[in-house]
């Protein structure tokens, strides 16, 4: 069937801040297919909030809505570009919520705007549990026994019939949001409360619990003329029970026979056809019973998901891509195969190689919550990786994953290796069950007993423990040849196994290089070599024969971020994915490295060549020696790359742009502060200790508070502000018992500081200052969980000039060449430095969106050797509009965390709002981060001493606005004394009714909570902790209470209206010229 | 030697030179075959065990094999019948709950070589390009010119009659997965007789057929027209099977015998055979269709179906009379994939509706033959066969 012709115009959602569960696999997916409905010549309307993406990229559609995903700016939208059609199943949940909500309002029908890929009854009948269940039914397939709940009586009556454990699962969520394991009553009502407020439609499902059961997923593609076909089998190492987002996972299934695959399959496409999806892509779970066989549906996501991102990833089959054409019509077998060109996407792929995906989680910034994995997601991140066997594929995966293993094996506490220290952590999955899995084989636990512990299928703990063999023979054994060969093929890195033979990376590199051994490259094609391959995407394996076809071309290697983590994320993807664009447009060819399966740069379309590889040295130095490139960008793609400049540099490897020296003087403190001196710069003052009482010393000298940190840790790992010198003691001991030898880093604290972000790019004679970015709470709240406003709101035309004049002179100090990140602070009229980071930052996709400019593209060919000039851009550019960056945070997902915000950065995304006044931009900023802006009924207010005087005027505003003013004692105190009309209310320690209670019952709009520093009271914490559960909007910092205030005063004053970004940018050229 | 496994080393060397080192799981000693490859991720043990592969060495695309052993359900036929098995990473531990023995274990025990060890994809890749070539696998020596001199020496499978090395050597009946004689008693109840003509046919042809309710009677096939008509059946089928369909007019001229005399569906070898018994012609594939993932089209319905497919031969559509319906198509190469006679109540298909292994996609063609033959009583009874049947085209004799 040809496209459609009577639809032109197609609205598309995306999936807005990356959030756990929903990362940047929205992205890729939406960029697929906003690519390919305007290859077909559709007009294509885009909302993304999130400005890290490059879907939200100016060019990727016809018009782009940098809003909240609501559906009140929907129906802006909608009122203002008239689509005629509606594309909701490739923007995630989001996309699919949003979607039904606009329909189920009328304003879809309002409009005239047709839903297509989807329609409301499929995804009803998807989504909503109770009807899937019935529609199961229906067809003959099995589901867990289940009943379903609207209020706790029902809950706890369902819960008699079916007893425990019991699972929890709400309708229309997803990543597990709101699921749970419960084994117990009390366990019961905490989960299923906060399961019903999940849930959009306030209904949960009970179900019987089938733990332990083997778990898969089957990805399905269906099209109009109800031709269907699987994309791809996931198997997940880890049973039911842990979400597949959280499970070790591999592709293809590894141990059902061809009978089980396909009643499997079968089962898959009937699922797809009673439900109805017309067109596009699904993911259906199903559990197995590990000695039975029995076959139970779990549940189908009627959208693209996170598993088919991982699964284009895996087969090469571009499931968005296609999913977008067969949303306007075509069938499978009218589209093309990119990868063979002669045969049509009507077809299964067929895969000769094996991948596993290994979740990355960041534990240990939430230390409140305990590491373990349930139903519920909470990774941030997760690498791929390919072999041509499972064990040199999980090898790769592990090394994937950098978090400082290359191997299966060591990292683990002595005391921890004995049977009743592993036993418990193999019972209850965690991040690392693993690694204690292995270290279970090595102390000597039976596989049978492992499989007992862990319900991991025997296969591939016999896998891991064929690895664990392999590992004690090559310590046992002199070095040979022979031995290395093998253990390359089993995928023992060299780094591993330098580790294992005493012998130095660079020697076993030397070594191998030597003697030729070293890896080939096989193309990833969807068809297992039956027809020929046309798109470079390579996995490299110990093999005969090598695929890859090395060109004459001038090229260079771009480095990605591997998985993503908290501070390290699609932003950096951005980069890289520019950097590709960059090249390609320059005529270079563009090698793109990486092993993040949700990202852009990991799409074959994306560069020239694509290596999908971990981003070790070894990895790359590989890459490196097959394809002779003119160079690597290793800024781009955040702290990974950097971390290999040198050893690169080590290597003969040409570094484009600024230098690995130069990144060095600027981490290095003590090469760093010579350059602030030399420069006649401001440094908050420091020290560095090793002992209790030097640290005692050096405090008492800078003068309290402090900024305390390990010198050995990134991303404000463990870093805290100290008061006093009692809570210093403290943390030295605690620090010190950990990591004795390491030195502690001792900074001035400046309290009440305005901080701010700087971008800049320098092509080694001229720098450009592209943004200054104020940031809206104090300095002490780290830059990446610090909202922050473009241009600057409070500064004077001199504290600009100074700025900018600082962050040059800084930039040709060091030598920049291509981007560069300054974050400072501003106290007393003081500019203070704070940090310099040579490289892209976190906040460049947001500045680019924000000027209209492709910062690191332009990084990106002033590292090949153009100047600024050429490029045209020589001059600040200073938007009339105001944007407002604001982060979002993953404490819904760590139960008991608390939403305090300090040094250490927490938050996973990002949003952006932009409009023509701050009020606005934040109002919105603050909507498209899902935080409600009340515009009348009741704040509740709690301020720390310091803070009461200073939260006087916000409550002040507040009641001139007509809000109701509540607060706890001592600040109503304040209040009340200063006029104000103020309800007092108990903090949860004074009994009851107490303000959590308040929150419970929906009388309070607003919280604004206070505190300073980490020493917060319990009381505090409850009350934070009840905003986050009840979704109440809470401030936790004075300035944000301000900035959140004249938002709602915005908010009231007047109609917000939605602006694409095109215009804005088109404004910002005019006002320039 | 890290997996403490004991390295026995194996060779394959192809027609066109290129040897391969590997080492064997199961079995010695030195097999002759043509080489073919696999694509199918799952379902090794209904491929070694499909008598369509007779004389050839198979290698599975999919690199690990062996993952879920051998069970005593998914059995294709009594034993294996292809040459060799070349896998990259033979698994001798399995897991599976219906598995009771290894994959090496079986192969060994049918005295089937199995090599592991080897680039699989550069080997696909060589067959691709070159074709499917003849081959060697010896645990004895990797010697090219020692076991090119006998690769040459081979005759391949181009002119050789294999079916009769496969097929069944006298006439059963199959009931309840079982081959019982002629003599047991017939099945309760009314059903409907297919007569089986076993050119080396799939038990999951048959456990079809039964599961439809039908009496199930399996013929040699060197049965004659007349033999089968005697049986009185309600429909014929023509089973699956190995090697070269141009060499068998024997075949040929038994299905021209009862066409027409009772609905007939022909599968794969069996399509091959009834395309020719038409008039047709049929041609060897550059490598042929082997694996579960080939998509057809269904010229009725427009609908394409995922098919589970193993040949090494085609029939030449412009080959066939004008009364020939061409039904599927082939979605890769466009090669013909069915074709049906409607007067003579005959269809065939080049695929395996029967799957196992693959996708059930396309098993309602058992359905479709069921409701010819329900459409059109016995041939015993009224013989229908009235229809001419077609001439071969420009006189040629096949
Ligand atoms: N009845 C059950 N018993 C045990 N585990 C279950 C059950 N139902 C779901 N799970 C587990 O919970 C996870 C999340 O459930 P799912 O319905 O897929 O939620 P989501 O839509 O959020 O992905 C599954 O991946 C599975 O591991
Ligand atoms: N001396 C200081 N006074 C106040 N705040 C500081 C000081 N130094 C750092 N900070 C705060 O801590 C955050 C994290 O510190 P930074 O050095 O940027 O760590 P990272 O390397 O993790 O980005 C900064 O964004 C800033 O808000
Ligand atoms: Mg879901
Ligand atoms: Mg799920």
């Amino acid at each position: 069937m040809p496209k459609r012709e009577d639809i032109k115009k197609i609205l598309i959602i995306g999936s807005g801040p990356i959030i756990i569960g929903q990362a940047c696999e929205f992205d890729y997916s939406g960029t697929q297919a906003c690519k390919s409905l305007r290859e077909e010549g559709y007009e294509v309307v885009l909302i993304n909030s999130n400005p890290a993406t490059i879907m939200t990229d100016p060019e990727m559609a016809d018009r782009t809505y940098v809003e909240p995903i609501n559906p009140e700016a929907l129906e802006k939208i909608i009122a203002r570009e008239r689509p005629d059609a509606l594309l909701p199943t490739l923007g995630g949940q989001t996309g699919l919520n949003n979607a039904v909500a606009l329909a189920e309002s009328g304003v879809l029908a309002r409009y005239g705007v047709e839903m297509i890929g989807a329609n409301l009854e499929a995804i009803h009948k998807a989504e909503d549990r109770g009807k899937f269940r019935q529609a199961m039914e229906r067809i003959g397939l099995n589901v867990p026994r289940s009943g379903f709940a609207r209020n706790m009586e029902e809950v706890f009556t369902i819960s008699a019939e079916i007893g425990f454990p019991i699972i929890i699962r709400p309708s229309f969520t997803m990543g597990g949001r709101g699921s749970g394991v419960a084994y117990n009553r009390e366990e019961l009502a905490l989960i299923a409360k906060e399961g019903l407020d999940a849930s959009m439609i306030h209904e949960i499902m009970l179900e019987e619990s089938i733990l332990g059961w083997k778990e898969y997923e089957l990805e399905v593609m269906r099209d109009r003329a109800d031709n269907v076909v699987i994309i791809c089998s996931i198997e997940n190492m880890d049973p039911m029970g842990v979400h597949t987002g959280e499970s070790i996972t591999v592709a293809p299934a590894q141990t059902l026979t061809d009978r089980e695959y396909q009643q499997m399959r079968d089962a898959a496409i009937a699922v797809m056809r009673e439900i109805g999806v017309e067109t596009g892509g699904s993911n259906v779970q199903f559990a197995v019973h590990p000695r039975t066989g029995e076959l139970y549906v779990i549940e189908m996501n009627p959208r693209v998901s996170r598993s088919s991102a991982l699964a284009s990833k895996a087969t090469g089959f571009p499931i968005a891509k296609i999913a977008a054409k067969l949303a306007v019509g075509y069938t499978l077998d009218e589209i093309p195969n990119d990868i063979t060109r002669e045969t049509y996407a009507s077809f299964e792929p067929a895969i000769d190689y094996c991948v596993v995906k290994i979740p990355r989680w960041t534990f240990e910034k939430f230390p409140e919550t305990e590491d373990y994995l349930t139903t519920s997601m909470k990774s941030v991140g997760e690498t791929l990786a390919f072999g041509r066997t499972f064990k040199e594929a999980l090898q790769k995966a592990v090394r994937s994953l950098e978090i400082g293993r290359y191997g299966l094996t060591g990292g683990i506490e002595p005391r921890e290796l004995t049977r009743e220290a592993i036993i418990p952590k193999l019972k209850r999955a965690n991040s690392q069950r693993l690694f204690y899995l292995a270290a279970a084989l090595q102390i000597g636990l039976s596989r049978e007993e492992i499989h007992q512990h862990t319900g991991i299928d025997p296969w591939f703990i016999h896998q891991i423990d064929q690895l664990i063999q392999a590992e004690a023979v090559l310590r046992r054994e002199p070095p040979s040849l022979e031995a290395l060969r093998e253990a390359k093929t089993l995928g023992f890195s060299d780094r591993f196994l330098a580790g294992l033979w005493q012998m130095s990376e660079g020697e076993i590199r030397a070594w191998r290089y030597r003697e030729n051994l070293l890896p080939v490259y096989k193309l990833v094609d969807t068809c297992a070599a039956e027809f020929a391959a046309y798109t470079p995407y390579y996995y490299s394996t110990y093999e005969q024969e090598d695929e890859a076809r090395p060109s004459a071309r001038q090229k260079v290697v771009i480095l990605g971020g591997g998985p993503n983590r908290i501070g390290q994320g699609i932003e950096f993807d951005y980069c890289c994915v520019h950097a590709s664009f960059a090249l390609r447009e320059e005529g270079i060819e563009s090698i793109m490295v990486n092993s993040n399966p949700e990202t852009v740069s990991t799409d074959y379309d994306t560069s020239d060549k694509l290596f999908f590889e971990p981003v070790t040295l070894e990895d790359v130095l590989h890459i490196i020696h097959r394809e002779k490139p003119l160079g690597v960008i290793v800024q781009f793609g955040g702290q990974t790359p950097l971390n290999l400049a040198q050893g690169l540099e080590a290597a003969g490897v040409p570094i484009l742009g600024t230098s690995p020296d130069a990144i060095d003087r600027a981490e290095d403190r003590k090469r760093f502060q010579a350059i602030v001196r030399r420069l006649g710069l401001n440094q908050p003052d420091n020290d560095t200790v090793t002992g209790v009482d030097e640290a005692l010393k050096v405090a008492a000298r800078i003068g309290y508070p402090v900024l305390v940190r390990p010198s050995y840790v990134l991303g404000g790992r463990a870093m805290e502000i100290v008061y006093e010198a009692k809570s210093l003691v403290l943390y030295m001991e605690r620090i010190l018992a950990t990591a004795p030898e390491h030195p502690i880093l001792i900074d001035k604290f400046l309290e009440d500081a305005i901080e701010v972000d700087v971008d800049a790019i320098s092509d080694g004679a001229m720098t450009v200052v592209a943004g200054i970015m104020e940031h809206i709470e104090e300095a002490g709240i780290h830059s990446g969980d610090s909202a922050c406003v473009l241009p600057p709101i409070s500064f004077s035309a001199l504290v600009i000039d100074e700025i900018t004049r600082q962050t040059k002179l800084l930039a040709a100090e060091l030598g920049v060449v291509g981007l560069m990140n300054i974050q400072y602070a501003i106290k007393d009229g003081t500019i203070y430095l704070l940090e310099v980071n040579p490289r892209a930052s976190r906040t460049v996709p947001f500045v680019s969106k924000a000027i209209g400019v492709p910062l690191a593209k332009l990084a990106t060919k002033v590292m090949l050797g153009k100047s600024l000039t050429e490029l045209g851009f020589t001059e600040t550019i200073r938007p009339a509009h105001c944007s407002v960056k604001e982060a979002v945070f993953p404490f819904n997902r760590f139960p008991g965390a608390d939403v305090l915000l300090g040094p250490e950065m927490k938050s996973t995304g990002e949003v952006m709002g932009i409009d023509h006044s701050f009020g606005l931009a934040f109002a919105k900023s603050q909507l498209a981060a899902g935080f409600p802006l009340p515009v009348a009924g009741k704040v509740f207010l709690s301020a720390h001493d310091a803070h009461k005087e200073k939260i006087l005027p916000v409550a002040r505003r507040f009641q001139e606005m007509g809000f109701r003013l509540a607060a706890t004692r001592g600040t109503a105190a304040l209040l009340i004394s200063h006029g104000l009309e103020v309800e007092v209310i108990r903090k949860v320690s004074e009994g009851r009714p107490n303000v959590v209670d308040c929150i419970k019952n929906g009388e309070i709009h607003l919280v604004i909570n206070t505190s300073l520093g980490r020493r917060s009271s319990q009381d505090a914490y409850e009350i934070r902790r009840g905003a986050l559960t009840y979704n109440v909007s809470y401030c936790t910092t004075l300035a944000g209470a301000k900035a959140t205030c004249e938002a709602i005063s915005a908010l009231r004053g007047e109609e917000w209206g939605v602006t694409p970004l095109q215009e804005y940018h088109r404004r910002t050229m005019i006002n320039e010229q | 030697m890290l997996l403490k496994k004991k390295r026995r080393p194996a060779w394959l060397l192809l027609e066109d030179g290129t040897l391969y080192e590997g080492s064997a799981f199961a079995g010695d000693g030195e097999v002759l075959g043509e080489v073919v490859f696999n694509t199918g991720m799952t379902g090794y043990q209904e491929v070694i065990t499909d008598p369509s592969y007779k004389d050839q060495i198979v290698v599975m695309t999919y690199p690990l094999v062996g993952n879920y052993g051998i069970n005593q359900e998914d059995m294709e036929s009594a034993g294996i019948h292809l040459e060799g098995l070349v896998v990259r990473e033979y698994q001798d531990f399995y897991s599976n709950w219906r598995a009771d023995r290894s994959l090496g274990a079986f192969l060994e025990e049918q005295g089937k070589l199995g090599v592991e060890g080897i680039d699989t994809r550069a080997l696909t890749r060589r067959i691709r390009l070159q074709g499917a070539m003849r081959g060697i696998i010896s645990t004895r020596t990797g010697d090219r010119e020692e076991l090119l001199a006998r690769v040459n020496a081979w005759p391949g499978l181009v002119g050789r009659d294999l079916v009769r090395l496969v097929t069944c050597r006298e006439s059963y009946r199959w009931e309840d997965g079982k081959v019982l004689s002629l003599n047991s008693p017939p099945p309760k109840g009314e059903r409907l007789r297919v007569v089986v003509l076993d050119c080396g046919v799939k038990y999951n042809i048959l456990r079809h057929l039964e599961g439809l309710g039908h009496e199930v009677i399996v013929v040699p096939a060197a049965c004659d027209a007349g033999e089968i008509i005697a049986m009185a059946p309600d429909g014929i089928l023509l089973s699956n099977g190995p090697g070269d369909p141009a060499a068998l007019p024997y075949l040929v001229e038994t299905v021209r015998g009862v066409l027409g005399k009772a609905p007939i569906f022909g599968i794969c070898l069996g399509h091959q055979i009834l395309g020719q018994a038409l008039g047709g012609r049929t041609e060897k594939l550059k490598f042929g269709h082997h694996g579960i993932n080939q998509p057809v089209k269904n010229r009725a319905t427009g609908r394409v179906e995922i098919t589970s497919q193993n040949h090494g031969f085609t029939v030449l559509p412009e080959s066939l009379p004008g009364e020939v319906t061409p039904t599927y198509d082939n979605l890769n190469d466009a090669t013909s994939e069915g074709i049906m006679v409607k007067g003579l109540r005959a269809f065939s298909v080049q695929y395996h509706p029967e799957a196992a292994p693959g996708p059930n996609d396309v098993a309602y063609l058992f359905e479709t033959f069921q409701q010819a033959m329900k459409a059109s009583g016995t041939c015993s009874g009224s013989p229908k066969g009235s229809e001419r049947v077609p001439g071969t085209k420009e006189g040629r004799a096949i």
